[in-house]
C-alpha cells in the first residue's frame, strides 16, 4: 500500500499537530490543536499553546519542531516591536510575516519549523500568511498547516467560502480541527481559537467534549 | 543540470504503482464503489485511463490500490476462485466469501505483496456490503477509502459520510471524495470511475475530469 510519508517522520521532528487559519468577513480565526509530543507515542503536554502573539492583532501558530518555533517567534516579537516603535504604527501582517520569512529562509539549514501568521492591520484588513520550513511566503484566504492537516484537505477544499460570517468560520475551524484531531494520532486535547478582528484579539478555549461528533463516534 | 538530461526516464526502472484513491461506500439497498484513474511509475504517469474497478462477479466488485501487478493478480485469482466456488454451491456467492478469499491471499502472502483491496457487492442474504482487507485484515464497514489520496479526505468523509443515504445522494458523495482527493494528492487523477451495485444490477459510469465536481481555488 501506498504510505504517505508525513513530514514529521522523514526529518525526525517531534510535535505532531493540527494548526489553521481561515479569514471570515471582518477578521480571521486563527486555531491549534494543543498536544505536543515526543516520537510517537509520549505526550509530553495535553495543553500546549501553539497560538503565540507577536502583536496586538497578529499571532502565529507554529508547527514543526517546537523549539525552533519558539526560538523564532520570540526573536520576531522583538523585531517586530522594534519596527512598530520606528514607524509609529502598529506593523502590517506582511510585515511580521516577512520578519518571519527572513529568519526561516536565512537558516533553513538549521531550523525545522513552519507557521502560519494571521492578523488584522489597517491596511489590508484580515490576512492569512503561510511560511513554510524552507522560507516560502504565501498570503492565502485559509491555511492549514502540521501534520494532521493532510486529513482534512479535502474537507476544507470542499466547505470553505470565501465572506463567511463569525459564527460560519467558528464552526468550519471546530469541524476541521476536530476532524483532524479524530484522524492523527500525535494532534489531540483541546482546540484553542483566536478571533481577530479589527477591534482586538480574543481567546477561546474547547474543551474536547464540547467539540463537534461525527458519524463514528 | 546534466544529470537530470542523461538520466533514464522513472518508468523504466520504477515500480508500477498505482497510487490511487479508492472509495466503497453503502448506501440503503447496495453500494457505490469509486476510483481514480491514474497509474504512476516513480514520477511517470504510465496509465492515464486504467480503470481500478475490477469484477469479481456480477454483484461483487473490488477497488485496486497498492502495487498494481500484485492487486491485478489477486483480483484475477479470486475471481476464478468465485467462479469455481459459486458454481460448487449452485447459487451466487456472498460478498464476505468474496472478501473473505481475497483476505486469505493478502495473509497468506503479505510479505511478498503490497496491495490493498476494498471489496464491496450486493448479496440476497445480507444487501450491500464493504469489505477492508489491508494487509490480511479483514473488516465489515459502512465505508472504506484506500490510496494514497485517501489521507487527504478523512476529514472529508468522516464529516460528510451518513448512513441509509439514497442511491444518488451516495453517488454525488463518491464523486465529490474522489474530486478533492485528486485536487490534492499528485499520484491521483485523470477520470473517476464509479460503479453503482443494487438488487437490479451493476451501473458503471466514467466520469471525465471536466466534468468533476470543482471546488473553492485559489
Amino acid at each position: 500500500m501506498e504510505r504517505l510519508q508525513l513530514h514529521s517522520q522523514i526529518k525526525g521532528v517531534s510535535t505532531g499537530t493540527t494548526i489553521l487559519a481561515v479569514k471570515f468577513n471582518g477578521g480571521v480565526i486563527i486555531g491549534s490543536d494543543s498536544r505536543a509530543s515526543m516520537g510517537e507515542s509520549y505526550v509530553s503536554s495535553k495543553t500546549i499553546n501553539k497560538l503565540i502573539q507577536v502583536h496586538d492583532r497578529i499571532f502565529c501558530c507554529i508547527s514543526g519542531s517546537l523549539a525552533d518555533a519558539q526560538a523564532v517567534t520570540k526573536m520576531a516579537k522583538f523585531q517586530l516591536s522594534f519596527h512598530s516603535i520606528q514607524m509609529d504604527s502598529p506593523p502590517l501582517v506582511k510585515a511580521a510575516a516577512s520578519i518571519m520569512k527572513e529568519l526561516c529562509y536565512n537558516n533553513k539549514e538549521e531550523l525545522q519549523a513552519g507557521f502560519i501568521t494571521a492578523g488584522w492591520d489597517r491596511k489590508k484588513g484580515p490576512q492569512i500568511y503561510t511560511v513554510a520550513l524552507g522560507g516560502m511566503m504565501l498570503s492565502q484566504p485559509f491555511a492549514i498547516g502540521g501534520s494532521g492537516s493532510t486529513y482534512i484537505y479535502g474537507y476544507v477544499d470542499a466547505k470553505f467560502k470565501p465572506d463567511m460570517t463569525l459564527e460560519e468560520a467558528t464552526q468550519f475551524s471546530k469541524n476541521a480541527l476536530a476532524l483532524a484531531m479524530g484522524r492523527d494520532n500525535v494532534s489531540g486535547g483541546v482546540v484553542h481559537l483566536v478571533v481577530i478582528t479589527e477591534a482586538g484579539a480574543k481567546h477561546v478555549v474547547v474543551p474536547g467534549d464540547k467539540l463537534p461528533k461525527f458519524h463514528n463516534e | 543540470m546534466s544529470e537530470e538530461l542523461l538520466a533514464e526516464p522513472g518508468w523504466l526502472s520504477e515500480e508500477v504503482k498505482t497510487g490511487t484513491t479508492i472509495i466503497a461506500v453503502t448506501f440503503d439497498g447496495g453500494v457505490v464503489l469509486g476510483s481514480d484513474s491514474r497509474v504512476s511509475a516513480g514520477e511517470s504517469v504510465v496509465n492515464r485511463v486504467m480503470n481500478k474497478l475490477s469484477p469479481l462477479h456480477d454483484k461483487i466488485y473490488c477497488a485496486l490500490s497498492g502495487s498494481a501487478a500484485d492487486a491485478q493478480t489477486i483480483a484475477e485469482i479470486v475471481n476464478y476462485q468465485l467462479d469455481v466456488h459459486s458454481i460448487e454451491v449452485e447459487d451466487d456467492p456472498l460478498v464476505c466469501s468474496a472478501a473473505t478469499l481475497v483476505k486469505n491471499i493478502s495473509y497468506k502472502y503479505k510479505e511478498e505483496l503490497s496491495a490493498h483491496l476494498i471489496v464491496a457487492g450486493w448479496d440476497r442474504k445480507e444487501g450491500g456490503q464493504v469489505y477492508a482487507t489491508l494487509s490480511g485484515l479483514l473488516t465489515k464497514q459502512p465505508f472504506a477509502i484506500g490510496g494514497s489520496g485517501s489521507f487527504y479526505i478523512n476529514g472529508f468523509v468522516d464529516a460528510e459520510f451518513r448512513k441509509n443515504m439514497t442511491k444518488k445522494e451516495t453517488q454525488e458523495f463518491v464523486v465529490n471524495a474522489l474530486a478533492l482527493a485528486m485536487g490534492r494528492d499528485g499520484s491521483s487523477g485523470g477520470v473517476a470511475y464509479v460503479v453503482t451495485i443494487d438488487k437490479d444490477g451493476t451501473e458503471e459510469k466514467c466520469i471525465l475530469g471536466n466534468e468533476l465536481p470543482k471546488f473553492f481555488d485559489q
